[in-house]
């Protein structure tokens, strides 16, 4: 694939910095490209219309990112194949590279749309890096970013609410509060059970994992749980609320995580009540408390310091730390119902 | 080896440094665009680099934060490099490490939304004159932490000083070979707190205006815990009587206001040539955890601790009943006459009946005057029985003292 020359290009470069210099230090970002265009994943960058190659994927359960639209990608070397652990984020092969394109589109209202930024990770042989390139004002490509950016904007809410918004693009080190566990980086969003939906292709409806399978990626018949989107209101309350908790909160909250010197696990398989949050004590909350007692308190979310966290806005209080300015309502009304049926 | 110049404001001076490479020193200063300098600067430094703030007042509004090892991140003294985050809109510190080999020296951290600097699963970390506070006094809105290494081995913070903590000044959290000295933990709702930790010095330090002065707590439900190992020696806690503001729900909410030290629920812990007075509660309590836990692997008692050689200063003669049932109790048992050193009595049930073995017994020996109520559990749950003792030399013993905490200092 020709258009790739490049990437293996730094690829390679990567690995001849290995070889040829041990003692440098694996702080390669500003050997990766500066524009995101020069990556070539993309026919069309600003409509976001990928190369052949590259692949759209979706989640069943997405974080909460200030309600930008995801626009995700992967690309995976021609004949390679992916692991399969059970429950475990795939594993993907050296050189593959996930592509997330984070942008309000504004389909409700008179606001056109905008492309904020695209975080790129990328599985070199040093493991999995994180960078970031945020989308210039023409819209016409994205620069890499470093120290993150601070995007002052606005827009439209699925309700058609104008709203503004200090969107803050997340610098590497943030990248990695969330994308490491016991300090090894690695992707949160494609496990099997995030992966399990039917999605609309050019070809046609298809189950994500059976296309994933047909690419020749993955064996078709992996085994995998069934889990609920969060959104899907027909879905049975506690499996929404422990997807919505295990895709926002499980990446940290979890042994190994940056948030596990808490010991509240809030990942998927938690299944201790008091590691979970029930009538768990805060360690090291502060003031982010909020004057209650427990970080859930079954049948009372008003005494839950989980709620709490979830809606405020205040830096030193609001959970998730970082990726967020605004509050996920529809999240809050889950948990609330969720903790209420407790 | 190459070094990216970020901004002509970079003056980049390379030094060569031992072993392998050149490190640089960058010298960055108080203007407009501070925030993104530091944070690149921290982002791609190389091992063996130093990032030097110079004097003034950095205005940040998002976090800071250090992933890469062997960096030193210095100013010109804590009361010159001022990093102030009076104004921040994100992030949940004011700054944050999480590689090996770093030193934080000469700087201060003010008002930062969250934890001042919090320092996360690092082997090495040295605070050497930083300081760390919230200037707008005591307020249950200040952040909770101010030096805040956690799940970190070899800790070193010297002569810091760490202010308004509405938590704890100097919190050193789940962490293993640990010195904390010459320093001063002021306005704190705790001024120096060892929590789940083992192999702790905590000496020459001075812990004043807290609501408690000194606390080495263990807690459950925690990856690490069965906090032992910790002296306590050669610091003066001294008038620790400001209310406590801590928000609720915390563990240090239920401090009461006038406590020179604290141990609950660890081990091994010697707590000697200390200067403990003018404090309303209690000079030192040695207490068991007292809320309920599903942890089973969790041990709520004190034991093996060894209370020696420490002069007291007036105490008790404000006791703050609002906070906890320490001062309450205490003040009933006592009748008023409140001791230096309380002791909730509480051991294991078959303890209780068989007695403790030597080697887990409460030594206190040679306090000069000082005076202690122990509760006796048997006499406190039925009737007729004395309730607890104040007879001191039930607790005098020979001292086994623990050995120094020691590590490489100069990595």
């Amino acid at each position: 694939m020709k258009i790739f020359k490049k990437f293996y290009f730094f690829i390679l470069l990567l690995s001849c910095i290995e070889i040829t210099a041990q003692n440098i230090s694996k702080n390669n970002f500003t050997k990766f490209p500066l524009h995101l265009s020069e990556f070539g994943f993309f026919s069309d960058l600003r409509n976001q219309i990928p190369v052949k190659g590259v692949h759209p994927y979706s989640l069943v359960s997405p974080l909460f990112s200030d309600h930008t639209d995801k626009l995700r990608f992967v690309y995976i070397p021609e004949g390679e194949k992916l692991g399969y652990v059970k429950n475990k984020v795939f594993i993907f092969p050296v050189g593959s590279t996930l592509i997330k394109t984070f942008a309000y589109l504004n389909q409700n209202g008179p606001l056109p749309k905008q492309l904020l930024e695209t975080r790129l990770l990328i599985n070199t042989d040093e493991g999995w890096k994180a960078l970031s390139y945020v989308w210039n004002e023409d819209q016409t490509d994205a620069k890499r970013s470093i120290a993150g950016a601070t995007i002052l904007t606005t827009f439209i809410s699925s309700d058609g609410e104008i709203i503004d918004i200090r969107y803050r693009a997340p610098n590497q080190n943030q990248c990695k509060e969330c994308h490491q566990a016991n300090k090894v980086m690695t992707p949160i969003g494609p496990k099997p059970r995030n992966m399990n939906k039917t999605v609309e292709y050019a070809s046609g409806e298809m189950n994500q994992l059976l296309h994933w399978a047909a690419l020749g990626w993955i064996n078709e018949k992996i085994k995998t749980q069934f889990i609920s989107s969060y959104a899907d209101i027909n879905a049975e309350l506690n499996d929404r609320a422990r997807a919505y908790l295990d895709i926002n909160c499980g990446h940290c909250h979890i042994a190994g995580g940056s948030a596990d010197t808490t010991g509240l696990y809030l990942n998927y398989a938690e299944n201790n009540k008091e590691q979970l949050g029930i009538y768990k004590k805060p360690v090291a909350a502060g003031r982010a408390s909020g004057n209650l007692q427990y970080s859930i308190v079954p049948g009372n979310p008003d005494k839950s310091i989980m709620l709490y966290r979830m809606k405020s806005l205040d830096p030193g209080i609001m959970m998730p730390e970082s990726g967020r300015a605004l509050a996920d309502e529809a999240g809050i009304k889950l948990i609330t119902n969720w903790i209420n049926s407790l | 080896m190459k070094f990216l110049k970020l901004s002509k404001q970079y003056l980049v001076v390379s030094l060569l440094c031992s072993g392998c490479l050149y490190a640089s020193v960058q010298i960055i200063e108080p203007t407009e665009n501070a925030y993104q300098e530091i944070q690149e600067a921290l982002i791609l430094a190389e091992p063996g680099d130093v990032i030097r703030l110079t004097s003034g007042i950095f205005k940040l509004e998002d976090s800071l934060s250090l992933d890469v090892p062997n960096v030193q991140i210095e100013g010109e003294g804590m009361d010159q490099t001022i990093l102030d985050f009076s104004n921040q809109q994100s992030g949940a510190q004011g700054l944050s490490v999480t590689s090996n080999n770093v030193t934080l020296q000469d700087f201060s951290v003010q008002n930062a939304k969250g934890d001042a600097i919090k320092v996360k699963g690092v082997t090495n970390i040295k605070f050497l004159r930083v300081k760390t506070e919230w200037t707008d006094g005591p307020k249950p809105e200040n952040g909770a932490y101010g030096l805040y290494p956690v799940e970190s081995t070899n800790v070193l913070i010297d002569g810091c000083v760490a202010i308004g903590a509405s938590d704890a000044g100097i919190y050193v959290g789940q962490s293993t070979n640990i010195i904390v000295r010459n320093s001063r933990a002021e306005y704190n709702v705790a001024g120096i707190e060892i929590e789940n930790s083992y192999f702790a010095d905590v000496y020459n330090n001075l812990a004043t205006n807290n609501t408690g002065g000194i606390l080495v707590f263990d807690l459950p439900g925690l990856p690490q815990q069965g906090g032992h190992h910790v002296r306590v020696f050669n610091n003066r806690s001294i008038g620790n009587n400001t209310d406590n503001f801590a928000p609720e729900g915390n563990i240090v909410g239920e401090v009461p206001r006038g406590t020179g030290i604290i141990i609950q629920a660890n081990s091994d812990v010697e707590i000697f040539n200390n200067e403990i007075g003018d404090n309303d509660t209690v000079n030192i309590a040695v207490v068991t955890y007292a809320n309920e836990t599903d942890d089973k692997t969790y041990y709520p008692h004190p034991k093996s601790i060894q209370i020696h050689g420490n002069i007291f200063g007036h105490t008790g003669y404000n006791p703050d009943t609002s906070k906890g049932d320490l001062a309450q109790i205490l003040y009933d048992l006592s009748n008023g006459n409140m001791p230096d050193i309380f002791w909730d009595g509480l051991v294991p049930l078959s303890q209780i009946i068989l007695g403790q073995p030597d080697e887990e017994k409460i030594i206190i020996t040679n306090n000069g005057d000082a005076t202690v109520l122990a509760i006796k559990p048997i006499g406190f749950m039925l009737p007729f029985l004395e309730p607890a003792t104040l007879d001191i030399t039930e607790f005098d013993g020979v001292v086994t003292p623990l050995a120094k905490v020691e590590f490489n200092e100069n990595f």
